[in-house]
């Protein structure tokens, strides 16, 4: 922008400062500094997921199979949820990249509105985040561990569908002994309880005869390759003598959907991520207020709105590449 | 104000009149791409999940590939890296592809190599 600060002219001398040669003014070359190790940082974190899943690659759990809700619909929807949120942050780019461009025609309304609809669509993002993780930790079937710390999920063989613990275990009367304040001296409050007991599964287990268990493993040829392996009905009733604990939904210590890592990699990663949201949203808000005041208008330029846009896309990037590779591969 | 960008994209395939035509013919692009990945996520051709490439299976590459396109896309119209001076657009750009394909391809050797330790070692971890 040759409005904005000094352009190198040839009176200059190259070492007395005042000159651009990469042709960035300084707060735009800082930007750059940090959207670069801030995706190298990115990458760190996507490596390390690519480790992990490489490590596990024949037990880790298939994203089509865990991600599959949809808000205010009942069924079986993969990828469509996470379609729309990748729209939704590439749409609010857009209005950024025409917030940019409308203030290089120093256009303050136009910036104003453009503004605006970002920072709709951020905050749209960001609630379905919310959702995703929301959905994620109640989980939807519910499994149990075994000694050794793998998952064991339940399908029904008459339908091939999942089963979930509510629809067999069996529930059983029995008297449970809580603790409370008035007898300890060091109370902790009761922490994560499933709603069924390993009996009460148990027992609903041997109960029906259509109930079998899934294992974590991926079946590596064959008719099945690629989908988890299914046990018969004798394999899983020995398989269901390892079981230790029933597990409903994700926390960073276990989830229902299998590897560990899964879920911490998860939160992580997509938790990293939104909170890149979160401060980008609150960046536009402060931007979205000064050029509603002129600050821009009187400055005589609108690279406040440009820097901010680039973080904005840096964002974008960024999701972009976690949808491949979370939601996708 | 002088203020060049350059308008076309696909090497001078298509050309644009202004700017806010270019961002909207980019976005129509980049959307056009992420419905075909999302398309495959759903579908699985079988052709592409059983055919493997480097050891990985063919699917992943095409999701691979167009993610790196899409971002290309985002860098160089949106984050308008097209417009800026070649010496920092590599500046920018070749710093973590390096450093990151590097970090990838040592992590991802690494794994493997643990994952045959976890196969043929003996180690029980599945009880």
């Amino acid at each position: 922008m040759d409005t904005t600060v000094t352009t190198g002219t040839a009176k200059e001398s190259v070492w007395g400062g005042g000159n651009q040669p990469l042709g960035a003014s300084y707060g735009k070359m800082m930007m750059w500094f940090f959207i670069v190790s801030d995706a190298l940082t990115f990458s760190g974190f996507l490596a390390s997921y690519g480790f992990s899943r490489f490590k596990f690659i024949e037990t880790w759990p298939i994203a089509d199979e865990v991600f599959t809700h949809v808000p205010f619909f009942h069924g079986n929807y993969p990828m469509i949820y996470v379609a729309f949120m990748t729209f939704i942050l590439i749409m609010s780019s857009v209005t950024m990249v025409l917030a940019v461009d409308a203030g290089h025609k120093m256009k303050q309304n136009a910036v104003i509105w453009y503004m605006f609809l970002t920072i709709i669509g951020g905050a749209i993002f960001l609630g379905s985040q919310a959702w995703e993780w929301a959905t994620f930790i109640k989980g939807d079937y519910g499994a149990v561990e075994t000694n050794g710390g793998r998952i064991l999920q339940f399908v029904n063989a008459e339908t091939g569908e999942r089963a979930a613990l509510a629809d067999f275990a069996k529930i059983l009367p029995s008297e449970r002994a809580h603790h409370e304040r008035k007898n300890g001296v060091w109370f902790y409050e009761e922490g994560y309880k499933p709603s069924f007991s390993l009996d009460e599964v148990r027992e609903g287990f041997l109960a029906n005869p259509n109930i079998l268990i899934r294992t974590e493993a991926i079946v590596q040829e064959g008719e099945r390759e690629g989908h988890k392996t299914l046990l018969t009905r004798e394999q899983s009733l020995e398989k269901i003598k390892d079981a230790k604990l029933v597990v409903e939904g994700a926390n960073l210590i276990r989830n229902e959907y299998g590897s560990r890592l899964f879920a911490d990699f998860f939160f992580f990663i997509t938790g990293f991520h939104g909170f890149h949201v979160f401060s980008g949203v609150v960046i536009n808000v402060i931007i979205f207020f000064n050029v509603i005041l002129g600050t821009y208008e009187r400055r005589g330029h609108y690279e406040m709105v440009e820097k901010v846009g680039l973080y904005w896309h840096f964002v974008d990037l960024v999701w972009v590449f976690v949808f491949t590779f979370f939601y996708l591969v | 104000m002088a203020h060049a960008h350059k308008l076309e994209i696909f090497r001078g395939l298509l050309k644009f009149k202004s700017n806010t035509q270019k961002i909207w013919g980019v976005l129509i692009f980049l959307s056009i791409v992420t419905a075909i990945e999302v398309v495959l996520g759903i579908y699985k051709p079988r052709v592409l999940t059983h055919s493997y490439f480097l050891g990985m299976k063919l699917l992943n590459w095409i999701f691979i590939i167009l993610t790196l396109v899409k971002a290309y896309y985002i860098a160089w119209d949106f984050m308008h890296l097209r417009d800026e001076k070649t010496s920092l657009r590599r500046a920018i750009v070749w710093v973590p592809v390096f450093l990151a394909s590097y970090l990838v391809f040592i992590l991802l050797f690494e794994a493997d190599y643990v994952y045959t330790v976890y196969r043929d070692g003996f180690i029980k971890w599945n009880f």
